[in-house]
């Protein structure tokens, strides 16, 4: 079927589609270099002009960069090791037979349903609030303090947050991925001698490492951009203790009104998800391969 | 070191009795084969043995100890199953050595038992690779090693060589027997293809809807099977059944002949018939006769025939030869 004919009719077929999705990426991308280098600020319309890379260095040295770099990170691995770790567990407890299995799969998919900004709200409202929070009535029902999550410990509060919805996602894909483990290789590792933690560690660990990079691999794309979760409870607060790089490049753009400067922090930002990528295609995309 | 008895074994599925009631004894050193058609119980009854099932009733004795309710790993037995089972992301050394590692041994003498157990299956070469980058016959010996290596009172093969294609199997058939001579070790050996339980067994068992039909050596179920079913089951062409009065002239309900028991002539013999198909193997060819008075019968001839199609022929039965069965299907002796 390969012939020169079918495969230039094939070519000029998916041409519209590429050239879209192309453009698609490019002009955006190519306007934000272009406004990266501009001193284009909206509360000053009309005073745009060429300052090269001033704005780079303006954000780069920004104390607040360093803190948001920091948290991003802080945010990713925080999320990635409660949600690996948990997402194992709830995997195991869910592929043991037991009576009502449906429904409770379903109730613990639920979170990954509800939005960001709803399920944030409900955790800043009714679990973490020091004054009504199920949490702070838990705290002072056995005498203790209540702790104010939210500005004591924003950045811990967020990735519990975070963390709470994406544990669904992991939970059902390590699941699948649990069930599909031949049946007799865990037969065969029990006559073998192998106990439970053993054919743990042996057998059904190798048997995840796939579906868990994959876990990792897709949920540090999202987790990288972590935004509504820190909007609806802290705003990046206090000071820049919640503040991710998302937040920031928000914040100048449509709290300070800088575009040349959100535009130079917006490029810094996929310049660092690359080498995020890049280090864990390194670390862990080898488990993908064959 | 390693007999089995099994003491009004039972097993049922709720509702359903897969295996209703079952005694049997196997013999130290003995090779066991399980035969039946599928859905026969065999394969319940060897998990039942390794301990993958519970038992609903009746007792397991190893070596003389009550195994029934002992954890798979306590009994001392070992298992190759009929997807091999290997663990895929370990080397063809680590999952030979994967049981010894289990039991706690030091690595000298872990490496030192893998390395014989190579040796045995011949599997020396390919100590490094995975699972993946072996043959279905390598994996198979793979799966045999995983066995061997822990020594094991008595190993069991649930249909080991039912994925392999016809030649290997044949090759693997001669290889598990070999290794049976060897080891002197009681091998239980569960399959649906009888010409795998006459060729390997010291004594078959076969089994139909959980129950056993006849146990006894290959050649005694050949020559005298209890019933009409062990009777049908064992022998390849399968065993001609004649009903009516033919068989009421020799004083059964059913008469069985096996088609290497039936002689043809051009004319003449017991039976008239004409020729139908005929499958020629070089060595034997199965004739299908349609007879006058008795149906569709198989024979067994040389390879050497020279009849056609529609050819007009005689059969005489070797009166020796004949089985004779009741109403009920039991043999009359």
């Amino acid at each position: 079927m390969a012939t020169k004919n079918s495969r230039a009719a094939a070519r000029l077929l998916v041409a519209p589609s590429v050239i879209l999705l192309f453009l698609w990426m490019i002009v955006p991308l190519g306007l934000t270099i272009y406004f990266s280098f501009l001193r284009y600020n909206l509360l000053m319309p009309g005073t745009e002009e060429w300052v090269g890379v001033l704005n780079y260095s303006y954000f780069l040295t920004d104390p607040a960069f360093f803190a948001a770099l920091f948290n991003t990170l802080a945010i990713v691995l925080g999320v990635l090791l409660i949600t690996v770790v948990g997402g194992v567990l709830i995997a195991l407890l869910l592929d043991q037979p037991i009576w009502g299995q449906g429904i409770v799969r379903l109730l613990v998919l639920a979170p990954f349903f509800v939005m960001p900004t709803v399920s944030a709200l409900v955790w800043k409202n009714m679990f973490m609030n020091p004054v009504n929070g199920l949490l702070a009535w838990v705290q002072t029902s056995l005498g203790m303090a209540p702790h104010d999550w939210l500005a004591t410990t924003p950045l811990f509060a967020i990735i519990i947050i975070v963390a709470w919805q994406w544990l669904p996602f992991s939970a059902l894909i390590l699941l699948t991925a649990l069930q599909s483990l031949d049946e007799e290789q865990r037969e065969a590792a029990e006559l073998d001698g192998a106990g439970p933690v053993s054919r743990f560690v042996y057998i059904m660990l190798p048997h995840l490492s796939r579906a868990i990079t994959v876990v990792i691999l897709i949920q540090t794309i999202f987790l990288l951009s972590v935004f509504a979760e820190i909007l609806v409870t802290t705003n990046g607060g206090p000071g820049t203790e919640s503040t991710n790089i998302a937040y920031l490049v928000y914040a100048q753009a449509l709290l300070q009104f800088d575009v040349g400067g959100a535009s130079a922090g917006g490029i810094v930002a996929v310049v660092l998800a690359n080498i995020v990528a890049i280090f864990l295609m390194r670390m862990i995309g080898r488990t993908l391969e064959t | 070191m390693g007999s089995i008895v099994l003491r009004q074994v039972g097993k049922a599925f709720g509702e359903l009795a897969v295996i209703p009631s079952i005694d049997l004894e196997i013999a130290d050193g003995e090779f066991v084969v399980f035969v039946g058609p599928s859905g026969c119980g065999k394969s319940t009854l060897l998990r039942l043995i390794a301990g993958l099932e519970d038992a609903t009733s009746g007792h397991i004795l190893i070596n003389g100890q009550d195994a029934t309710d002992l954890p798979p790993a306590k009994r001392g037995l070992s298992m190759v199953f009929q997807s091999y089972a290997l663990y895929p992301h370990m080397s063809v050394r680590a999952n030979i050595a994967f049981p010894l590692k289990m039991a706690g041994l030091p690595k000298h003498e872990i490496d030192a038992k893998v390395a014989t157990a190579a040796a045995t299956l011949n599997l020396t070469d390919y100590l490094d690779r995975k699972p993946k980058q072996l043959s279905g016959g390598q994996r198979q010996r793979v799966a045999i090693g995983r066995a061997i290596v822990r020594q094991p009172s008595a190993f069991l093969f649930d249909e080991p060589l039912s994925n392999l294609d016809a030649a290997l199997r044949v090759q693997m058939r001669l290889e598990i027997s070999e290794l049976h001579q060897q080891l002197g070790t009681t091998m239980i050996y569960v399959t649906h293809d009888q010409v795998e339980a006459m060729t390997m067994a010291d004594k078959i068992v076969v089994l139909n809807r959980g129950n056993i039909e006849q146990v006894g050596s290959p050649l005694e179920l050949y020559r005298h099977p209890d019933n009409l079913f062990v009777a049908g089951f064992i022998g390849s062409p399968k065993m001609n059944f004649i009903t009516g009065p033919e068989a009421a002239r020799l004083g059964a309900h059913t008469i069985g002949v096996r088609p290497e028991h039936l002689r043809v002539t051009t004319d003449g013999g017991l039976w008239s018939g004409t020729v139908g198909v005929a499958e020629h193997l070089g060595s034997d060819t199965f004739l299908h006769i349609q007879t006058d008075t008795v149906g569709t019968l198989t024979v067994r001839t040389s390879g050497e025939v020279s009849l056609n199609h529609g050819d007009h022929i005689g059969l005489t039965p070797d009166a020796a030869a004949i089985h004779r069965y009741d109403q009920k299907g039991k043999a009359i002796r």
